[in-house]
């Protein structure tokens, strides 16, 4: 269970991304944070594991509040969070196998590390998870040679290569199209349920969120403006998190896009045959 | 909506001085200098057309080099040259690696950083020359010198455009290894070593043949190699055997950059 109280963060700016958040995330649950660009949810989800520093409030997972711990005790608890990046975030010059392998770095010493020597059982796991994403027959590609959907896969395996208690997803659809956007959210939603895991998704894709989330927090300027079910999110409560908007026309589009979607399949196939 | 009242031509407004007049001035100005400075430039005509005889037996020793006189001398420098240069490179490069990683902002704390950029900015401001001069007064005359001041030098060099690079790494894939609680030494080995890599190898490279260059030029000053061989030769007016060193030079040098510029398309 993750438990964020009274998390703020100021940066040295002055600017305000997050102000007063408090969140309780039970296990098992997946948590889509929506809200404008810039309303704070990437700083949210760096605050958990401190690749960005809060500046006042408590992060607890488990018993440990992560807020305060010292180098290598940091480290030791960033192992437990699997993080999941816009962009994929892959080494474009390791291979796949180095990619997933890398989830263990917390585990191993410098040397196994440098020298690639991974236990056995490490090894396995990552084989293992590589077949879970489908990508066991590239383990040996570099990671650059790799479409968009095949490294997004990849870094969802290196986060579960951590043995994680809890998985950070930020915009992890951000540079996809629309069709393996999906794909990409159901694997992450089969594999959470899987596991028993709960996530906390960053996601901008409104329809997208109510498709796959259990829960939904609205942020607006750092603040909790919303939370609840994807169906109590009304034009209304929209509105509160993202301003003035023709929600139904965007809704519209949506649709539209994934007719015109369909439309282009059908004609690829109609081609190809 | 008609296109008349469009207008059909366009310049490029003024970027830098916007008033007109201030621009006028100052081209005038920067052309009045140019002449002034011209003129004052004192130019001993007689004493170019003496030397245009020197320069033509010099260019005559090129067109007929004689390799075979002098080659024992020539093969010796040759020979002291490339170790030299192979030598100092392999050493430069070793050193610059923890130099350059200690003076890239974004991986160390900001005294090692200040301090290896002080490293790096005492390197690159002695010429190689200057350099040379005073370890070839401490270490005495010969190669040995000629082998420390390229290394020195290649420190400056590699450090400095290593750091840069390493600076403009691609944050995002630093920090997915730093969040699976990776260490600042795995850090470096899987987001940062990766990334930089490539154009490390072809950094050294390409200071490899800066180095041979170099070596011909820092052997005029003592520093042992090809540089002190063809020194002697021009000293003896003996312009058919410099005229050989030179074209030896040219040609490795030929060398080197073809198989460098191959090599580094092979790495990517």
């Amino acid at each position: 269970m993750l438990t964020l109280s009274g998390l703020s963060k100021t940066y040295k700016t002055g600017d305000t991304a997050l102000a007063d958040v408090t969140l309780t995330v039970p296990e098992g649950q997946i948590l889509g944070l929506i809200g404008p660009s810039g309303a704070g949810k990437s700083t949210l989800i760096r605050c958990i594991n401190r690749l960005v520093e809060p500046t006042a409030g408590e992060v607890t997972l488990g018993k440990v509040n992560l807020v305060g711990l010292g180098k290598s005790e940091l480290r030791r608890q960033r192992r437990r969070i699997g993080m999941i990046f816009q962009e994929y975030a892959l080494v474009e010059r390791l291979t796949v196998m180095e990619n997933v392998l890398s989830g263990r770095l917390g585990y191993v010493p410098f040397w196994r590390s440098f020298l690639r020597k991974y236990p056995g059982a490490d090894v396995q796991r990552a084989y293992q998870l590589l077949d879970r994403v489908g990508l066991i027959d590239h383990a040996d590609k570099r990671a650059d040679a790799l479409s968009g959907g095949q490294r997004q896969r990849v870094g969802i395996a290196r986060a579960l290569a951590q043995d994680p208690e809890l998985l950070l997803v930020d915009e992890p659809t951000a540079s996809l199209d629309p069709k393996t956007s999906r794909q990409i959210m159901r694997l992450l939603t089969e594999i959470c349920a899987e596991r028993g895991l709960p996530a906390i998704v960053n996601i901008h894709d409104v329809p997208l969120a109510q498709q796959f989330m259990q829960r939904i927090v609205g942020l607006r300027a750092g603040r909790v403006v919303f939370d609840g079910s994807p169906d109590e999110l009304t034009e209304a409560t929209l509105t509160t998190i993202y301003g003035e908007e023709d929600w139904n026309e965007m809704r519209r589009g949506d649709e539209e896009q994934a007719k015109a979607e369909a439309d282009a399949r059908e004609r690829m196939e109609a081609l190809a045959q | 909506m008609t296109t008349q009242a469009y207008p059909t031509t366009w310049r490029r407004p003024p970027q830098i001085i916007k008033n007109h007049h201030w621009r006028l001035a100052l081209q005038v100005g920067i052309l009045v200098y140019l002449v002034l400075a011209v003129s004052t430039v004192d130019v001993n005509w007689a004493r170019v057309y003496e030397g245009l005889e020197r320069g033509q037996r010099f260019i005559m020793g090129f067109l007929q080099p004689d390799f075979t006189s002098r080659w024992k001398d020539i093969s010796q420098g040759l020979v002291e040259s490339l170790t030299m240069t192979l030598t100092s490179t392999v050493v430069g490069v070793l050193i610059s690696i923890p130099v350059g990683i200690g003076a890239a902002r974004n991986l160390t704390p900001r005294w090692i950083y200040y301090f290896c950029r002080a490293i790096i900015a005492t390197s690159r401001a002695l010429q190689e020359i200057i350099i040379a001069i005073f370890f070839v007064a401490m270490f005495g005359f010969g190669p040995f010198a000629g082998f420390i001041t390229l290394s020195f030098a290649t420190i400056g060099f590699i450090a400095k455009l290593l750091a840069d690079d390493i600076e403009e790494i691609d944050a995002a894939q630093a920090e997915s290894i730093r969040s699976t609680g990776a260490s600042w030494w795995q850090v470096v080995n899987y987001a940062v070593q990766p990334q930089v890599m490539p154009r490390l190898i072809g950094l050294s490279l390409y200071r490899l043949d800066i180095n041979f260059r170099e070596s011909a030029v820092i052997g005029i000053v003592g520093a042992g190699g090809i540089g002190a061989t063809l020194n002697t030769a021009i000293d003896r007016y003996e312009y058919d055997s410099a005229g050989a060193i030179l074209l030896i030079v040219i040609a490795i040098v030929m060398v080197a950059e073809y198989s460098s510029s191959y090599l580094r398309k092979f790495l990517q």
